[in-house]
């Protein structure tokens, strides 16, 4: 094998400088980011209050009753005026759907705004990091206090922030339950001991859960536990908006001189501050471009934004931009990009299915089961009679007396349902019941029948189900 | 051993092949050995509770007492504890009041269904369909009657019917105008009036009635006298596959005759009946379980 000693050392150079960028941070130490008033600051805090709902929606209260329980031991899902039962629960599949492409759509057009705005990590991230600041002060303190040896006061900071952490996550975790259960009652059972073990072993995970995951794994659970990180990753395309740092203006970087003035500066406008870096939540360089570790939550720009402005220079050296746009690239409208519309239309499939589905949900549901052993059976007048099981499901939150009756071949008589059927709320009531057909009006093996069942609601309204089975007669 | 080592300064256990492929002494992993070791406290503190280390033909009982019969027991206990509710609301309602009861009544079809599978249906077929020469439970043909009053009767002490085999008794051509006749009646005609003359002189409206039905003597609400003999005049026939032959073959043969090798079985056995199981006189069937399977057969389709 032939070696050339120079190109060698080239190549290896070029790793070592490329190395120099490649830092990846693996929790060592401990992100403390500071934190700058501004735009996308604003709009992060009104992004996050979205989650004021999972706090406070248990207790809205709707017709005398929560108005969202999800009560499963009942198993039934109440939605303000709604109920929904497990039958009814393809809407399910259909709302994961749904939410699955908005979060594809949303990363495709602007990046990850969940992960930079939603996301319950970086949000409790954030307020954890929000209450550590208030107590121990700026980052420089606070990495000052890490280092200093344990005192009285130290251990009064330190022992009120992991109280107030533990606090927000048995919070969290109580809320979360408030969901399944009567809200105002939960409290109450819950310190009086009466709560079931489930509802005791889910705050536990949620308080532990929370205290560990956002106090101290922090950006570590978006880089190396988040799966939806990598996933929305391989989204992003060269159309998409994210906050960029823009290369061509900024480079090459150089710190101000002093006494030097404004317009004499030859470099790019990029001044190396490293304010971007300062204020990362994650602790990545903006400026190596987009990377895993970016939750595009938009404080750099602010940060960048402010320098800028003290600098006398434009704004924007870091902003939302794609990479077409840094490239000089046309960019094309967000109305003329097909992706745009595929998305909107399979989201616009699964919202309709929704909609329809909450629209008819049916207040009593039939299911017929025709008997099997014997198929059929001839009478001593010589019609044939066939068994059938009807489960009438009662949707309806009080009791239903329902009436059968059945359709098909001539001289057809129904047997065993002369009384009305009493069907108890909320669950399947099963009804034996005999159809006879003269031999006359059977011509072959199968014939269809229809099953009806109805109910006068105490309202007046009438609700109705129907089924198709098969009447079964001998071979001819 | 290897008497030099080739890689020295290394913890390999001097076991080397191929030159160079060679066995470490590496310790495995702490986290590894604490589970090692106490999986195998686990072992020790389990097998100390828990039956385990065999003693001749028995096994050390383990300090807990625990039995897997122990286990099954309580598991019946706890089935058993459901169930009493129901028992004793079967046991004490008659067979009216239980159909009248929609709750009661599904349990106990649920509960007779065993029962039916377990007793009836390897005669009757699961979903009492009958089988050749056994009858159809889910019609509304019965030949000692459908209320739940003679059901539990025949639960209980079992049936048996008999006819005379006529082979020898009538002429042949007599035999075949009877059987005609029958066939005629069961496809829905009125029966021609010289088989009714021959019915009547050769005495089978003895047994099968005056209206040939196989009713001696209606007692109202559907209660009936009978021999047990089939109904003549619908459309059901007691032995398959039905038809001219099938009616000869009964005429002539008869039903349960003794020293008639083609005679037709129809026997049922007495589920209420008193057998000896280990010198303990135990009956098949309950009263209860034959409650619940006289609802169970009078619900299936045709009870009267």
């Amino acid at each position: 094998m032939s070696t050339n000693p120079l190109a060698t050392q080239t190549a290896v150079d070029d790793l070592y400088a490329e190395a120099e960028h490649w830092h990846v941070n693996t929790g060592g130490e401990t992100i403390h980011a500071k934190r700058l008033a501004g735009r996308w600051r604003t709009i992060k805090w009104a992004a996050a209050s979205v989650w004021l709902i999972y706090f406070l929606g248990p207790y809205v209260r709707w017709d005398g009753r929560q108005a969202v329980l999800f009560d499963i031991p009942n198993r039934q899902y109440h939605i303000f005026g709604a109920t929904v039962l497990p039958q009814d629960f393809w809407m399910l599949s259909l709302l994961l759907l749904f939410f699955a492409i908005l979060l594809a759509v949303a990363t495709a057009l602007v990046g990850r705004v969940w992960c930079g705005y939603f996301c319950f990590q970086t949000v409790w991230t954030d307020i954890y990091t929000w209450i550590e600041e208030k107590l121990e002060g700026s980052p420089p303190q606070r990495r000052k206090l890490d280092k200093a040896p344990m005192s009285l006061s130290k251990f009064r900071i330190k022992a009120t922030k992991h109280a107030l952490w533990l606090l927000i996550g048995f919070i969290t975790g109580i809320s979360f339950v408030a969901w399944f259960t009567d809200a105002p009652a939960l409290w109450v059972n819950f310190f009086a001991g009466e709560s079931g073990p489930v509802a005791y072993m889910t705050v536990a995970l949620f308080t532990v859960g929370t205290y560990g995951l956002a106090g101290f794994m922090r950006e570590q659970t978006c880089f190396w536990l988040c799966p939806y990180a990598r996933i929305q990753g391989v989204m992003l395309d060269k159309t998409t908006i994210v906050p960029t740092y823009d290369v061509a203006r900024g480079e090459p970087r150089g710190r101000v001189k002093r006494g030097e003035a404004g317009d004499a500066r030859t470099g790019g406008d990029c001044v190396d501050c490293n304010q971007c870096v300062a204020v990362c939540p994650t602790g990545v360089d903006i400026r190596n471009g987009q990377q895993e570790g970016c939750i595009t939550c938009a404080l750099c720009i602010d940060a960048c934004d402010q320098v800028m402005d003290k600098v006398g220079r434009p704004r924007g050296l870091i902003r939302y931009a794609s990479l077409d746009e840094l490239e000089g690239l046309p960019t094309k409208a967000l109305l003329l990009r097909p992706r745009v519309w595929v998305y909107a239309a399979i989201m616009g499939v699964a919202l309709a299915g929704i909609l329809y589905g909450f629209s008819t949900l049916a207040a009593i549901d039939l299911k017929v089961l025709h008997e099997r052993a014997p198929l059929y059976v001839r009478l001593s007048d010589g019609s044939i009679q066939n068994k059938y099981t009807l489960k009438i499901l009662n949707k309806m939150p009080e009791e239903l007396s329902v009436r059968i009756s059945v359709t098909g071949p001539d001289g057809l008589t129904l047997v065993g349902a002369e009384e009305p059927i009493v069907a108890p709320p909320g669950g399947v009531t099963p009804a034996i019941v005999f159809v006879k057909v003269p031999k006359r009006s059977l011509d072959g093996e199968q014939h269809p029948v229809q099953f009806h069942v109805e109910a006068a609601r105490p309202s007046g309204a009438v609700v109705e189900a129907d089924r198709e089975s098969v009447f079964i007669g001998p071979r001819r | 051993m290897a008497e030099n080592n080739p890689f020295p300064g290394e913890n390999n256990t001097g076991h080397i092949w191929d030159d160079n492929l060679r066995e470490l002494a590496n310790p495995p992993p702490r986290w590894w050995m604490l589970g090692f070791w106490a999986s195998i406290l686990f072992v020790i503190v389990y097998t100390i509770l828990y039956p385990s280390w065999p003693v001749g033909q028995q096994a050390t009982p383990g300090l807990l007492g625990w039995t897997q019969i122990q286990e099954y027991e309580q598991g019946v206990a706890q089935v058993d504890a459901k169930r009493g509710p129901f028992e004793e609301q079967i046991s004490q309602m008659t067979a009216e009041e239980i159909i009248a009861d929609p709750g009661l009544l599904q349990y106990t079809l649920a509960s007779a269904k065993v029962l039916f599978g377990d007793y009836c249906s390897a005669c009757h077929g699961s979903g009492g369909q009958g089988n050749p020469g056994y009858p159809v439970l889910a019609d509304d043909d019965w030949l000692f009657g459908g209320s739940i009053a003679k059901l539990t009767e025949t639960i209980t002490n079992g049936r048996k019917g008999a006819m005379t085999a006529h082979a020898t008794i009538l002429s042949q051509e007599e035999i075949d105008a009877l059987a005609h006749w029958v066939v005629e009646m069961t496809e829905g005609g009125a029966g021609s009036a010289e088989g009714w003359e021959l019915y009547t002189a050769k005495g089978c409206n003895a047994c099968h009635g005056e209206k040939a039905n196989g009713v001696l003597v209606e007692l109202g609400d559907g209660e009936i006298v009978s021999v047990g003999a089939a109904n003549l005049t619908d459309s059901i026939w007691r032995f398959e596959p039905g038809g001219f032959e099938s009616a000869r073959h009964t005429i002539m043969y008869g039903v349960n005759q003794p020293g008639v090798p083609e005679t037709r079985d129809a026997v049922m056995p007495a589920f209420g009946s008193v057998a000896k199981v280990d010198d303990v006189e135990v009956r098949k069937l309950d009263d209860q379980d034959i409650k619940k399977l006289a609802i169970y057969v009078n619900q299936l389709g045709g009870g009267g």
